[in-house]
């Protein structure tokens, strides 16, 4: 019994392995696919699923499998670099308005109001807009998205940790104010944003997948899982295989960090309460 | 009587903030965009000489400082008029209104899917065996996880292409709107079904559902009766959430479907870099997402009796 305790669930170690796979997928994909992501061969063009090709071809004749596996990198660099973006904007956003006094704080939190009654493809349009099309612009778009969400956490957080003891000992001290915010306000309100972080990778890399699908993002021919599912859906009638197999691995991708992140969630809501 | 009112007045004024803020943070956005605006007006066309773009400078008021030019935008809307778009030879305001029909649709049904859907998940898995519950927190978490555009894709393929049974796109008939609905509404359906359990299940704990059962009440009738009305206020705070920013989902879905709608309009006047449609539609959504807050706390004092005294409704 305590050994069935000890070890994970089967869900949780699947989402264990189908991560490390797509870390590996994403710095290194020649591992998993020989030929090069662009490469086609005009005389086997549209095939379906075989031993040769596992995800069949495409209309340019190139390896849908191996087009996939390339693109892995990109869906999950998006996501990541805008939930990093998104946590040092709300960082200091959500700063800022703990320690800046009323008007501040309700002025600051008032605009995260706002910008979350818009829907977060609208705001994506937005900033697509200011930066132009690309995978930048989206990175960015995404993150301004989050940002707003993660700054109400990290306020309440530092509006707690303001008032604890240790910060309390550090101001008696004589630390100056900077410092006391640095080292010790900031480290202990992060620690529930990269939670909360873990649990909001995965619509940040669905958002990012569904902006390029919109076009406004890495665009083909890219092997960008979005952007494949627009070139794709032009031949579902006769050629399924292109979008299904890149949209499959996106699932893949988003239900493993969802997986991971809610068992973080949970850990770290055990340990506090 | 006074008592009665300030609530309602203080709603308003939140209400003008956050349609003031999103107004403001979309004319703020394409002061930030590169370049001469006059550019998106004429787009590429090299042809368009010095004087003429002057002109145009003068027409839109891009010569005025831009307090001035700012002070003019929140005059207009004010008033109502969302100015002219720079592509479509056409006001914002028809552009918007002529394709408002087609995502209120979609967006209606999608609601009323979610809703229906979740309350009946909820309710048949909510019995003591704890199978129909895993498999449905299963299903929940896959739904969730699947991209909504991916999730259109999937279901096209398989129940118009090779099935055959549902039209491609919209063709005008009423079975067209189906995958769309299905598609906005199933993600939203999956999520409140997951905060209605945890309410649920939350709730059969409470001593009320102790004493309904200690009447000698039927156990179906405790759960969908006493618990699952009590779970319904969380569920009804993220549906109003949901409804009020399905605009979002609407860019997506219709692109996937090639249906007509704001989304579609949203989305190829960015591509058009047509400014004036932009911040119509981004208008538009924040009067919906505050007007869709409001109905929701007046929905608050339906189901739940101890609001009704605080917000001075009467009894619906």
């Amino acid at each position: 019994m305590s050994l069935a305790r000890r070890l994970p669930r089967p869900g949780l170690l699947i989402a264990a392995v189908v991560a490390i796979l797509m870390l590996v997928a994403a710095i290194h994909p020649a591992l998993f696919a020989g030929g090069g992501p662009a490469e086609g061969d005009l005389h086997a063009t549209l095939q379906g699923p075989s031993g040769r090709h596992w995800f069949g071809t495409d209309q340019l004749g190139r390896d849908v499998f191996t087009r996939a596996v390339h693109g892995t990198r990109y869906s999950l660099s998006i996501g990541a670099a805008a939930t990093g973006i998104g946590v040092v904007i709300a960082s200091g956003w959500g700063l800022a308005a703990a320690l800046s006094g009323r008007v501040g704080d309700t002025l600051l939190m008032r605009a995260a109001d706002i910008l979350l009654a818009l829907p977060a493809v609208l705001l994506a349009l937005m900033v697509v807009l200011i930066t132009g099309k690309g995978v930048f612009g989206v990175t960015l778009a995404v993150a301004v998205g989050t940002a707003p969400g993660f700054a109400r956490v990290i306020r309440g957080q530092a509006l707690v940790v303001r008032r604890s003891g240790y910060v309390n000992a550090a101001v008696g001290l004589g630390v100056r104010r900077p410092l006391i915010i640095v080292r010790h306000v900031l480290p202990n309100t992060l620690a529930p944003l990269l939670v909360l972080a873990t649990v909001t990778l995965g619509t940040s890399i669905s958002t990012g997948a569904a902006l390029s699908y919109l076009g406004l993002g890495a665009q083909p021919p890219t092997p960008e899982w979005g952007a494949m599912l627009t070139e794709g859906q032009g031949y579902l009638g006769q050629a399924w295989w292109i979008a299904l197999f890149p949209g499959l691995l996106l699932v893949a991708m988003v239900l493993t960090v969802t997986v991971l992140g809610r068992d973080a969630q949970a850990r770290s809501d055990g340990r506090t309460s | 009587m006074r008592a009665a009112i300030r609530p309602v007045v203080a709603r308003l004024l939140g209400a003008v903030v956050v349609v003031w803020g999103a107004v403001t943070c979309s004319f703020g956005a394409l002061q930030l965009i590169p370049g001469d605006p006059v550019n998106a007006i004429v787009g590429t066309n090299a042809l368009v000489g010095p004087e003429q773009r002057e002109l145009l400078r003068e027409r839109y008021h891009f010569d005025q400082p831009l307090f001035i030019q700012y002070a003019d935008h929140l005059g207009r809307l004010a008033t109502g008029r969302l100015g002219d778009s720079y592509q479509l030879q056409q006001s914002v305001w028809t552009v918007i209104t002529n394709q408002l029909w087609p995502t209120v649709e979609l967006a209606l049904w999608a609601s009323l899917l979610a809703v229906v859907l979740s309350v009946a998940v909820t309710v048949l898995t909510s019995g003591r065996s704890r199978w129909p519950r895993r498999i449905s927190s299963l299903v929940e978490l896959l739904v969730v996880s699947t991209p909504a555009f991916w999730l259109g894709i999937l279901l096209l393929t398989v129940f118009s292409f090779h099935l055959g049974w549902l039209p491609v796109s919209d063709t005008g008939d009423p079975r067209s709107l189906v995958l769309p609905v299905v598609t906005l509404g199933l993600p939203i359906a999956a999520i409140l079904t997951q905060v209605l359990r945890e309410g649920l299940l939350t709730a059969l704990d409470a001593p009320f559902v102790l004493t309904a059962r200690a009447r000698g009440l039927a156990e179906h009738s405790v759960r969908s009766r006493h618990a699952l009305r009590h779970s319904t206020l969380p569920a009804l705070t993220l549906t109003g959430w949901f409804v009020g920013t399905l605009l979002g989902g609407a860019v997506i879905v219709e692109n996937v479907f090639a249906r007509p709608g704001v989304g579609r309009v949203a989305l190829q006047a960015v591509s058009d870099r047509d400014f004036p449609v932009v911040q119509g539609v981004v208008a538009l959504s924040a009067v919906v997402f505050v007007v869709v807050a409001a109905v929701v706390d007046g929905l608050y004092a339906v189901v739940d009796p101890r609001l009704r005294r605080r917000t001075g409704m009467v009894a619906a």
